[in-house]
């Protein structure tokens, strides 16, 4: 079985009740959608089955919710897993993966900077690329973007 | 927190930075001391942070190639190019893309890889004292800028890389010149081992200085020739190859130590690595189309992940169904090794944070977004 089957597998019968849906994006690339509750023990057992990598978290404004998602590589069975956590968008909070991937650190810190959702269990959830006084988190869609000034396409000039 | 300069028994805080030659660019790192030896140290980032992911959601997806050519100033190219590859994997015509234009990619890649590490060279020269090398490593560079002039129009930001392609054919000369070149510079490069390996200075501020355990690399998510000089065998054009990498036979390079000189090692044996790549691609490159016309709109969610010159390199791309891309996530490589800093410092002397942090191949650019 080609490893993308097998972990999904894995993770179907390890998890089958609370994945809200899990499918092979291609080869060697596995993608599972869960709720906020579920990411620590889902997090827990990929770092027990050989995925010691975390490549990134990225926090997603979907305006009616939020995702979080993290991609979860392991080199040693070359294999990556997508994990997107959906976080109700008047509640911005989901557990931290500090405990689990050390290297969640700085991402956890940029995702709550930007985009202002709270990782919970995090040692040192400070703002990283904005100054420390800044009262906004500008990635989210309800920050507003000069978009006529900054940028007028050919289209819009010619009037259509 | 304490000030800097503020005593506390015997430890002190000083900063390194954000004006400081050790940065490379703008940032500052907090180290407190303990006489000489660094007992705690602390990155602060986000100096020049241009807010590069916000300024994509108002451009066209095809418009913010411009802008992530300017996301490392040395390594344009490579940033472009897995832009593109995440843009092409959400419009769903990853497979589409002509043959020709996967080995362009590579040529081009490859090309600004080595002129990426030998801009590394340069800097890290003067950091531990060696002028020469900065001299030297920059002059090897212009070949290879030249190469990529004649290949794109450009020294630097050179907007190649397109969705659906590269933007223009190889020149007629072009297979003629990488050769001559790269001949030139592999002569230079043993020059540059005798320069610097053979140097007792140099050997004495490397070697055992800076130790990253394979277990810190992998744990902080520090990826590229950072990991590999720690013994690990991860690379990946190799792991999970993209555009014709699958094709072409290379070995990554790997050091053990995960020390300073290990990193170094590592960078040096790539740049050998990345002309044999560039040749062999042009060997086997095949005529035809470069390009193919990608649709102007996009939905859904995609992300793609290349081995830039400093790491692994990620976009996540998510379209809304318009003509501008909802989400451009940027997971950039100097970003997450800079999380281990703290790690790789403690325990080392105060003299050494330069060396260490050279040879970590900061760029500020791509770090701060």
């Amino acid at each position: 079985m080609a490893i993308e089957e097998e972990v999904k597998k894995d993770l179907e019968g390890r998890f089958g009740g609370v994945l809200k849906a899990s499918r092979v994006l291609r080869p060697r690339v596995v993608q599972v959608r869960i709720d906020r509750r579920d990411l620590l023990p889902i997090a827990k057992h990929l770092k027990a089955t050989g995925f010691e990598h975390l490549s990134c978290i990225s926090a997603v404004d979907w305006v009616t919710r939020f995702e979080s998602v993290a991609h979860v590589t392991s080199w040693s069975r070359n294999c990556l897993v997508e994990i997107v956590a959906e976080i109700p968008h008047d509640n911005p909070k989901i557990d931290s993966l500090f405990g689990v991937w050390p290297g969640a650190d700085f991402h956890e810190r940029e995702a709550w900077d930007l985009m202002g959702i709270t990782y919970t269990g995090h040692p040192n959830l400070e703002r990283i690329l904005l100054p420390r006084d800044f009262k906004y988190h500008p990635l989210r869609k309800d920050f507003p973007q000069e978009v006529d000034r900054q940028y007028v396409s050919r289209r819009k000039l010619g009037g259509g | 927190m304490a000030q800097a300069g503020e005593q506390h028994g015997d430890a002190m805080w000083i900063n390194m930075g954000p004006q400081h030659p050790m940065t490379h660019g703008l940032w500052n790192l907090r180290v407190r001391v303990d006489g000489e030896t660094v007992v705690e140290a602390l990155p602060e980032i986000g100096y020049l942070h241009r807010g590069v992911e916000k300024i994509a959601e108002v451009r066209e997806f095809h418009k913010v190639v411009v802008l992530t050519d300017r996301l490392c100033y040395v390594s344009s190219i490579t940033w472009s190019h897995a832009y593109c590859l995440a843009v092409e994997e959400l419009m769903g015509i990853t497979d589409k893309i002509p043959a020709r234009g996967r080995y362009l990619r590579v040529v081009s890649n490859e090309l600004q890889r080595v002129a990426s590490h030998l801009m590394w060279l340069a800097a890290y020269g003067p950091d531990i004292g060696l002028l020469t090398g900065l001299l030297w490593a920059l002059r090897e560079r212009e070949l290879f800028l030249d190469l990529i002039q004649a290949l794109t129009g450009q020294r630097m930001n050179q907007n190649y890389p397109r969705v659906g392609g590269v933007r223009n054919d190889i020149p007629a000369t072009f297979p003629r010149d990488c050769e001559k070149v790269v001949r030139h510079f592999f002569k230079k490069l043993e020059e540059y081992e005798s320069l610097f390996e053979r140097n007792k200075t140099f050997r004495m501020r490397t070697e055992g200085v800076g130790v990253l355990s394979k277990e810190d690399a992998m744990a902080w998510g520090v990826t590229g020739p950072n990991l590999r000089a720690s013994g690990v065998d991860y690379d990946l054009r190799k792991l999970d190859p993209y555009d014709a990498y699958a094709e072409l036979k290379f070995e990554p390079a790997v050091a053990r130590g995960g020390d300073t000189l290990a990193r170094y090692l590592v960078r040096i044996e790539e740049m050998r690595t990345s002309c044999a790549l560039v040749l062999e691609a042009l060997k086997k490159i095949p005529a035809g189309p470069y390009r193919v016309k990608a649709p102007r709109r996009a939905e859904g969610q995609a992300f793609r992940r290349t081995e830039d010159a400093r790491g692994e390199a990620l976009f996540y791309v998510c379209g809304d169904g318009s003509d501008r891309p909802y989400r451009v996530k940027i997971r950039s490589p100097i970003f997450c090794t800079m999380s281990a800093v703290p790690t790789i410092m403690r325990g080392n002397k105060v003299a050494d944070v330069i060396s260490i942090m050279g040879s970590l191949d900061v760029c500020v650019g791509e770090m701060d977004k």
